[in-house]
């Protein structure tokens, strides 16, 4: 791993833990029309990603011992894109049906931060863990790579949550932000993918020469 | 000398009244507080200033309204027949429901209060009271509204006073949320919104009525920032019947102290009379930041 490619998981990681917090606060913005604005909507809304974020850190840990690379994990980020656009285009649909099954406000918000949130959100929190197994080349600074990723992601999760709640709600519609989210998570895999394989090519290249 | 001047000072403490809690708690949403100064007892959030009274009564004449937008919003009575079906979204003192009740004991109330601490406050200190015409439910105004669609109810008369002065609730100012309460509004029903806004939301807020409702009237008084929104008219009465509805109810409001005559004359329609820039974005469940636009 280059220096370049290791600034680059360190960035995909905080712009991950950015999206996870944008995402979150504006879950209570999507559920409010349906479930209200009480206590119990951020209840809700908390539980499901802190249950998704904790499934997530497992399998992606599990994931990242077999094959670790680049590649898979710019294609982590590519799923994560794609699974956060069922809350843009079906969040209406699914609220509405929760809602007519569901009388208890508390249960159906509940049903539906797991429906809306639970699967991105997981793939989501897979990044952390295959990060360090991308970043670690020592063990003996393993400790200090986890470090510095928890701090640039969570640092992100910061950021994500005051420029959404401050800025960007006042700026554009619910939608257009997650879309945002869901593009910039989207071209972030894409240039890990990218950077691979460029990199793969170069490698080739110098190995055919040294031949 | 001295003796004029403590003469001064101790007519000056009698005339100052000092306010005096009489309750207060820490509810899951707020903090409420109860005061009395003098003759009026009044409900607070969060605060102790006098900004963020909820609502107040006259211990010694509890029928008679204390706050002017309490009396603005019988307005409402000029744009319908009795009512017979009232909603009420957001309860705080009661007095609303209390009046209502007294003017016409055959119609059915229903109040909904996000706070069953505010509920119990208002029971408790401001003879609020329920009856088998009466209901205080416990539930968010918007939950409440999309219910009673699915149930198919209708109201004559909705009343939106779910805004303190310091928060508003985002998912109840919105396009949205006005064509939910327009769905169970009945055909000649009226909804009468309590608004605070002076800053620039007043225009988004204007812009979402009007977008949902069309014209719309204002009805405010010069002394302060409230203005009271009279929508969901399917055609304005005439000048006659309006007339007739003022005389009719003149004497009925007065011991409320609602000088029904000189409210008439502060309503004021949107028609040829729109008072905000054409461009203005209009509030939705997608673009609802009203609490930063209300800065």
């Amino acid at each position: 791993m280059t220096s370049k490619t290791n600034a680059l998981i360190y960035f995909l990681a905080f712009s991950s833990g950015f999206s996870i917090m944008g995402i979150e606060l504006l879950g209570g913005r999507i559920l409010a029309p349906f479930f209200g604005s009480s206590v119990h909507i951020w209840g809700s809304i908390i539980t499901v990603f802190m249950l998704s974020l904790s499934f997530g850190y497992l399998i992606g840990g599990k994931l990242s011992t077999k094959n670790a690379s680049l590649t898979r994990y710019g294609l982590i980020f590519l799923f994560a894109s794609i699974t956060v656009l069922p809350i843009v285009f079906f969040s209406q649909e699914i609220m509405e049906f929760i809602f007519t099954h569901v009388e208890d406000s508390r249960y159906g918000s509940l049903l539906a931060s797991m429906v809306l949130f639970f699967i991105p959100t997981i793939i989501l929190g897979m990044i952390s863990p295959y990060s360090v197994r991308l970043l670690v080349t020592d063990s003996e600074k393993s400790g200090q790579v986890a470090g510095i990723l928890y701090f640039v992601s969570t640092l992100g999760s910061a950021l994500g949550t005051i420029i959404t709640s401050f800025y960007m709600v006042l700026a554009f519609n619910v939608n257009d932000i997650i879309l945002g989210f869901s593009l910039t998570l989207g071209l972030l895999g894409l240039l890990a993918i990218a950077l691979h394989k460029s990199a793969f090519k170069n490698h080739m290249k110098v190995s055919s020469s040294v031949i | 000398m001295f003796k004029y001047l403590s003469l001064i000072v101790l007519v000056l403490l009698s005339f100052t009244s000092f306010s005096k809690v009489i309750h207060s708690e820490r509810s899951l949403y707020r903090n409420i507080i109860v005061d009395e100064n003098g003759n009026k007892r009044c409900l607070k959030f969060n605060t102790k200033s006098s900004k963020t009274n909820q609502s107040c009564i006259f211990k010694d004449d509890p029928q008679k309204l204390v706050f002017n937008y309490a009396k603005l919003v019988f307005s409402s009575l000029l744009m319908i027949d009795d009512p017979k079906k009232v909603l009420i979204i957001g309860l705080g003192g009661g007095t609303l429901s209390n009046t209502i009740h007294q003017l016409y004991p055959d119609a059915y109330i229903d109040n909904i209060e996000i706070d069953p601490a505010v509920t119990n406050v208002a029971r408790e200190y401001f003879s609020f009271f329920e009856n088998d015409k009466i209901t205080a439910t416990t539930q968010d105004g918007r939950i409440f509204i999309k219910r009673a669609k699915l149930k198919k109810q209708k109201y004559d008369w909705i009343i939106l006073d779910a805004f303190n002065g310091d928060y508003i609730p985002e998912h109840l100012l919105t396009k949205e949320f006005f064509e939910e309460t327009k769905n169970i509004l009945s055909p000649n029903g009226i909804i009468s919104a309590n608004t605070f806004s002076i800053s620039k939301l007043y225009f988004h807020e204007s812009a979402t009525y009007y977008d949902v409702f069309g014209d719309f009237i204002n009805v405010s008084n010069k002394k302060n920032s409230n203005r009271i929104i009279l929508a969901g008219y399917t055609e304005q009465p005439s000048d006659e019947v309006i007339k007739a509805r003022v005389e009719k109810l003149y004497p009925l409001l007065k011991p409320f102290d609602i000088d029904i005559r000189e409210i008439r004359s502060n309503m004021i329609s949107t028609k040829d009379n729109i008072d905000w820039p054409e461009d203005t974005k209009v509030l939705t469940d997608q673009y609802s930041p009203a609490n930063l636009l209300n800065l």
